[in-house]
């Protein structure tokens, strides 16, 4: 079957099979950041936004995607600038793999809750695991991005 | 992964319920179940352009649509403010948001999965499910049915005030819940309390006795929470011994009817 799907705003049109995965189509056209982590749709490494929502790719149809619009890492690198920075320099990236999955849903949660509290953001990044980290660093990279840019607003 | 030969994006729920009666076809709902089934399926029937994916007042109540995601039923203002957030409590440790963006209302009632914080919540409030075929049910008697090849089109929960306290037990945050508990008290009906996860299907724990019949004291609660330990069959999985799960029985029957009269 033919699906064209708006991937990262400009539309990709391609022959999918009934059963191809939506993580599957984004990495076959360019998208490498989006990756598999898991087989049991717990891990946010296939993050990706269908229509602006957070969504693991792993468990979308890219034929139920067909005719919406796809965003993964490489459509959002000067949104993602702003805050990468400042969790890298809290070390809190060590193998890194988990990286683009989480960055693609602190902005998600950034662009729900602009000032949200420890917890808030604890809560929105749970599904989103790294198996190197205690995510202590990543909070405190996020807290520390949150309060540098409360100080530049004043 | 489960694979698919076809997939159609269903034009009506009547297409929808013809092509599932084949026994190979497969109703689509947030796909996170069923993609960890393995084999080959034949039909995959996506209900995601049948306009199902929204929650509306009715005069009896709300129609959620069985298309809403899990993370919308979360958020609801209406449906948090009748219930004192009980929505927001029992789907929030529901995996991650990504995850809760694609889960769906439908699947997890269709699925009647023992662990269901969904399905305790849902019990909790006396919903009813409205099938394409079968028509208007009760959720508690849904409950209990085996899956036949009918399509789940709405979860009916009613429009009354109803005092609602929810509770889980996880060993870690996002895992499946160890026990779920949910209490409520309608204004007009003795209170009612649904266990779930033990690990099997969630059930209503009925007051045979009436320990709660002169009212919701400290005492009858307690009263109660033993009564409830020695009702609720529960069993072993790797999450927990069913010693444990009927201690957390206790536990959380004590702190969910606790959480009415405060
Ligand atoms: C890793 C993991 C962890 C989870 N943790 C929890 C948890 O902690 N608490 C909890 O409550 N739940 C949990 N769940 C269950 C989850 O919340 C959903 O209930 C579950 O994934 C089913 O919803 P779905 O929309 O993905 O349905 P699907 O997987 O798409 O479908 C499930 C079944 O229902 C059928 N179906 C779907 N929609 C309909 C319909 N409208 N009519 C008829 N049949 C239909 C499908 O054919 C399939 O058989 C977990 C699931 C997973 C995979
Ligand atoms: S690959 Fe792990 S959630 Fe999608
Ligand atoms: S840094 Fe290795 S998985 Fe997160």
């Amino acid at each position: 079957m033919t699906i064209t799907i708006q991937l990262n705003g400009r539309p990709v049109t391609a022959e999918v099979s009934p059963d191809t995965l939506l993580l599957d189509f984004v990495r076959a056209h360019g998208c490498a950041s989006v990756k598999c982590g898991c087989e049991t749709a717990g891990c946010g490494l296939c993050t990706v936004f269908l229509d602006d929502v957070p969504v693991l790719s792993c468990s979308v149809l890219a034929a139920r995607a067909d005719g919406h619009s796809v965003t993964t890492l490489e459509g959002l690198q000067d949104e993602a600038a702003e805050f990468v920075g400042f969790i890298a320099d809290q070390g809190a990236d060590q193998c890194g793999f988990c990286n683009p999955g989480f960055v693609m849903n602190t902005i998600a949660l950034l662009r729900d809750n602009p000032d949200p509290t420890d917890e808030e953001i604890r809560s929105y990044l749970a599904g989103n695991l790294c198996r190197c980290s205690g995510y202590e660093g990543q909070l405190r990279g996020i807290r520390s991005f949150l309060n540098s840019r409360k100080e530049g607003a004043q | 992964m489960l694979q698919f030969q076809n997939y159609v994006r269903a034009q009506s729920l009547e297409q929808a319920y013809t092509l599932n009666q084949n026994r190979r076809a497969r109703v689509l709902g947030g796909m996170l179940w069923l993609r960890t089934e393995g084999g080959t399926a034949g039909t995959a029937i996506d209900l995601s352009a049948l306009g199902l994916d929204t929650i509306e007042r009715t005069g009896e109540g709300w129609a959620i649509g069985a298309m809403v995601s899990l993370r919308t039923l979360e958020r609801h203002p209406e449906l948090n403010a009748m219930t004192g957030g009980a929505f927001a409590k029992a789907l929030a440790p529901i995996v991650g948001v990504q995850f809760r963006n694609l889960a769906t209302v439908g699947g997890s009632v269709w699925g009647r999965f023992g662990f269901s914080d969904v399905l305790t919540l849902l019990l909790a409030l006396d919903a009813e499910v409205e099938l394409y075929h079968a028509g208007r049910i009760p959720l508690a008697q849904f409950a209990e049915l085996a899956p036949d090849r009918d399509i789940l089109v709405r979860v009916l929960v009613p429009d009354a005030p109803v005092k609602l306290d929810y509770q889980a037990a996880r060993i870690a945050r996002t895992d499946l819940p160890l026990l779920t508990c949910a209490a409520a008290l309608p204004q007009d009906a003795p209170p009612r309390l649904i266990i779930g996860a033990r690990p099997m299907r969630a059930m209503p724990v009925a007051d045979a006795q009436g320990i709660l019949s002169a009212g919701l004291t400290p005492e009858a609660i307690r009263a109660f929470a033993d009564y409830a330990a020695g009702a609720v069959p529960t069993g072993t999985n790797s999450r927990g011994s069913a010693e444990y799960r009927t201690h957390l029985v206790k536990v959380l029957t004590t702190r969910a009817l606790g959480g009415l009269i405060q």
